[in-house]
């Protein structure tokens, strides 16, 4: 095998996923790119139904199929070729080389399970070791994440939210994975206890060089943790960029839109400038370019034609017809910064 | 398309439609029709007198032909003719017992549940009392003291069922009143009794329908152990549950005794079960398509 | 002369709980002008989302005076408190759950007004209907959709239109759009301050989100744990933060901005929940600044400089 310096985790090319259902075929994720450099955290930015959560879930190939199903494209972690894999495999490698963290902390743990427990059976699936010493290692691990060792005999009732977050944290740090996936982790906490949490998971991702991709909607969130962002639309990705790249020269008319319709905190008298309309139909995305429904600059062309990923610059990419020549496309007008 | 959606659609005639578009409902429906239709013209079809009543002893325990359909009993009595008039009977009583325990033991679980504390304590105790007492006893008990007649009959199957009513409503009831689509309608200022009957009730259809569907059955039996012991239709004359368990001593020689009238009650079964299936899903808007 | 609609004394909430009373609202006192908005804010289990549903009296209130122009509503019978309810509306925070799924749009929309029996024909409130719905933006041929075919945004826009069927004078939005996408959150807050200024509305504001509520109120109201814990003007209290807690709070808030690495105070702990509380500052446990006199006394809420309200024993020093 030839050997891989390649200095990406995580490569993405191309990646189709389709569920189908009765209303008809739902195209979640619509041939999109993705990379995450070693030791980076990238952002995955989008709204409800963009596709954030599924891409999330073809890396771990646990698409429920059916109806899903991934019907195009290749996902390389660390060098190799993620569909090679059998089934066998891939249980081998989630947890310890890919590991994910859900949303929800309530319902991510099993309730008739001691914490300590469920930390130690992640240990003891993936690495021989008799299950003392799993536990002690769970304990230490729950240490390190900031729930003192000896309440690893609790159950997880027992544990506030932001506590079960950091469990969970801890179950998904603790065989050192290459590869951090965290979809929503603090969308359902209070606001100062995600600072604590996102604070604990910067220090241990720092600490261990795991590589991370950020799921989140929340862009303050991401002007925090991430190194480079990828905006998704409708199964696509539109932007993509360093933070600088995407905070300091916004170029796709949907992540103005995005940042339009954040309430300005240092600001109060500037008016909000939300996105008209809806998130297409995902049974149905209009032809062409799929935000131009909704985006102010659209011109007949985008009505038909899809638009390619320009590059900008060596970082930042976007997918839109007013950066392509020709196509007599602009954001005049457009008050952007 | 767009303007079609425009247009008032209303509750009742849209449930309809829905219905109509449940095949297996509809089988449910046109079984019942028939049924009913049986026993509206029970008298067309075959003469009370001769041959419901009559005995002809030369005649008994024949099984089906051309001649009885569906054999002849003991008495040597046309057994198709007794379960066409014995519909009459046993329609009436299931459907209406079950209509009267479904109506108060729904509004007693539902205040129950609504009210929560000492209105659910006291309306639930009293049901577990009733719980108590098996239910063929509290039916004899009550016809005894009321008198023998189909009325009463009803009226003691219907109370004896109110229980289990009251129970399945009092859970819906629960699961759903912490819904904020209920304190939503207090805060437009509904009164609790509207609130219950617009909001809550018809989000805890489903169970509801399930389990009066299923009890129609138990409804046409214990008319027959009521029957049996006398307190129920009086023999000569015809009912289901009756000629099922008259037809038990001959259970092995003549098997048309038993199976017709087990086989009628069976498919009313059916048909209720398979029409409250559908009018559960057709009371559901978000199970359209 | 400033005109007060809406005067809260003393509001007291308490739940019976198997471990114990639940100081969910502890003594709150505030006054609103017509046609402004207060924002409250705190973290889950503050008692936010109680004050509000206390004010409306759906939630009984333990003690205290609520003065809905000038008449105490905590006193009037249930039948004057169903007539004063067209006055006083709600917008709740999950447009799932909030509206009945077995109603079309047009009957819930057009539930407040054949309950008051507002129309004569049903063709009037059809039209009434109609009428709010183009008023908060919904398309008319969805009349006759039910809420499951609608999006999270069309669906808080039905609530929505609810809560305006009556014309009501104030309104009590419990986190109306942090169920929703961020930009539709906005397309929603637009919406609502539409509705104010044309309207002549009085809002309660409740959020957990800090810079809606800076964006939407006119005054703000911290909580923790049924207390009243800081009380100023957006302006003010963004601006001198002087209670630790919502010092904190604001420190918390991501900033979708680049290069201002703020100093972030991150509070220890976790919030507990105002069983049977101590007296005391029940911030004390997780404030870096506590000194002894704060888990002994209770801080009252004293005006700290003209129009800021502060409970904390030692905030001169801050």
């Amino acid at each position: 095998m030839a050997e891989h310096d390649s200095k990406y985790t995580l490569e993405i090319k191309d990646l189709e996923v389709q569920f189908k259902t009765v209303d008809g075929v739902v195209k979640a994720v619509n041939g999109i790119d993705l990379a995450i450099e070693k030791g980076k955290t990238l952002g995955l930015v989008g709204e409800t139904g963009a596709g954030k959560t599924t891409t999330a879930l073809s890396i771990l190939r646990l698409v429920p199929d059916p109806p899903g199903k991934i019907t195009g494209g290749t996902i390389t972690l660390e060098g190799k070729d993620l569909f090679s894999y059998s089934e066998k495999e891939m249980e081998t490698i989630r947890g310890s080389q890919v590991s994910m963290i859900f949303q929800d902390p309530m319902t991510s743990l099993n309730p008739v399970m001691t914490v300590g427990d469920q930390i130690a059976e992640v240990i003891q699936l993936h690495e021989k070791i008799d299950p003392k010493e799993a536990l002690e290692k769970a304990k230490a691990m729950l240490e390190m994440v900031g729930i003192p060792g000896n309440r690893g005999t609790e159950y997880p009732h027992q544990f506030s939210g932001g506590m079960k977050q950091r469990v969970i944290i801890a179950m998904a740090l603790v065989c050192n994975p290459h590869l951090l996936i965290a979809d929503e982790p603090t969308t359902a906490l209070d606001v100062t206890i995600q600072a604590q949490v996102l604070d604990l998971m910067q220090k241990l991702r720092e600490k261990y060089g795991t590589s991370m991709l950020m799921i989140t909607h929340d862009l303050g969130i991401v002007a925090e943790v991430c190194d480079n962002v990828s905006i998704m639309y409708a199964g696509r990705i539109v932007e993509h960029g360093t933070l600088e790249d995407i905070f300091n020269s916004t170029s796709h008319p949907y992540t103005e839109g995005l940042f339009g319709s954040l309430p300005n905190i240092e600001n109060r008298n500037e008016q909000l400038k939300p996105i008209p309309g809806l998130m297409p139909d995902p049974t149905d995305l209009p032809p062409g370019c799929a935000f131009h429904p909704r985006c102010k600059y659209c011109k007949d062309i985008c009505k038909s034609r899809v638009p390619a990923v320009t590059k900008l610059s060596d970082t930042h990419l976007v997918a839109c017809l007013a950066y392509e020549e020709g196509t007599g496309v602009t954001l005049g007008g457009g008050d952007n910064e | 398309m767009e303007n079609k959606k425009a247009k008032k659609r209303s509750m009742t005639m849209e449930v309809c439609q829905r219905l109509a578009r449940n095949k297996m409902a509809m089988l449910g429906l046109a079984i019942l029709v028939v049924l009913v239709l049986c026993a509206v013209f029970a008298d067309v079809i075959a003469d009370y007198e001769t041959k419901v009543v009559a005995q002809n002893i030369a005649n008994r325990l024949k099984g089906p032909s051309a001649e009885h359909w569906f054999g002849t009993d003991e008495f040597g009595r046309d057994i198709f003719a007794r379960i066409i008039h014995g519909s009459r009977v046993s329609l009436v009583v299931g459907l209406i017992s079950v209509s009267v325990s479904l109506i108060l033991g729904g509004i007693l679980g539902a205040f129950a549940g609504f009210y929560g504390g000492r209105v659910d304590n006291v309306i639930m105790r009293v049901m577990d009392i009733f719980l108590a007492v098996p239910s063929t006893l509290l039916a004899m008990t009550i016809v005894a003291a009321l008198g023998s007649s189909l009325v009463n009959v009803m009226l003691a199957i219907g109370v004896s069922g109110i229980p289990t009513y009251a129970r399945i409503v009092r859970a819906a009831v629960m699961s759903v009143k912490d819904q904020e689509f209920v304190e939503a309608s207090r805060a437009i200022g509904a009164t609790n009794v509207t609130t219950i009957f617009r909001e809550i009730i018809p989000n805890c259809l489903a169970p509801i329908i399930v389990q009066a569907t299923l009890s129609v059955a138990g409804a046409i039996l214990s008319t027959a152990s009521l029957s049996f012991i006398g307190l129920g239709v009086q023999p000569p004359d015809p009912e289901w549950g009756a000629m099922l368990s008259g037809g038990r001593n001959f259970l092995r020689d003549a098997v048309h005794l038993t199976l017709f009238p087990g086989l009628a009650i069976v498919i009313t079964i059916l048909a209720l079960n398979l029409l409250g299936d559908g009018l559960r899903d057709a009371l559901d808007p978000r199970l359209k398509q | 002369m400033s005109d007060i609609l809406l005067d809260v004394k003393n509001l007291k909430k308490y739940f019976n709980t198997p471990n114990g009373v639940l100081h969910a609202v502890d003594d709150v006192t505030f006054s609103l002008e017509r046609g402004k908005t207060l924002g409250v804010v705190g973290e889950s289990g503050c008692g936010k989302s109680t004050t509000g549903r206390a004010i409306l009296r759906l939630h009984e209130p333990t003690s205290g005076e609520v003065f809905f122009e000038g008449k105490d509503i905590t006193k009037v019978s249930n039948q004057e408190m169903r007539r004063l309810r067209s006055q006083m509306q709600i917008i709740f925070q999950d447009p799932f759950a909030s509206l009945n799924p077995r109603k079309t749009v047009s009957e819930i929309i057009g539930e407040p007004l054949r309950l008051y029996k507002v129309h004569k024909s049903k063709k009037e409130q059809q039209d009434h209907v109609l009428e709010l719905m183009e008023l908060v933006g919904l398309s008319q041929r969805l009349v006759n959709t039910y809420p499951h075919e609608l999006d999270g945004g069309r669906r808080q826009r039905i609530g929505i239109a609810r809560a305006l069927a009556m014309r009501p004078k104030f309104i009590v939005c419990d986190e109306p759009v942090s169920a929703l996408d961020v930009s539709i959150q906005a397309q929603i807050l637009n919406l609502l301050k539409q509705l104010q200024h044309d309207l002549g509305l009085t809002y309660i504001f409740i959020t957990h989100d800090l810079s809606v509520v800076n964006y939407f109120s006119d005054e703000i109201m911290v909580m923790y744990l049924g207390k009243v814990v800081e009380h100023a003007s957006s302006e003010k209290l963004f601006e001198h933060p002087t209670h630790p807690y919502t010092k904190a709070l604001l420190s918390a808030i991501p900033v979708p901005k680049l290069g201002e690495k703020k100093k972030r105070i991150l509070l220890k702990g976790e919030i507990t929940s105002p069983i049977n509380p101590k007296p005391g500052c029940r911030f004390a446990p997780r404030c870096e600044y506590a000194k002894p006199k704060c888990f002994e006394k209770t801080p009252m809420l004293k005006e700290n400089e003209p129009g800021h309200f502060v409970a904390c024993h030692f905030c001169e020093e801050f």
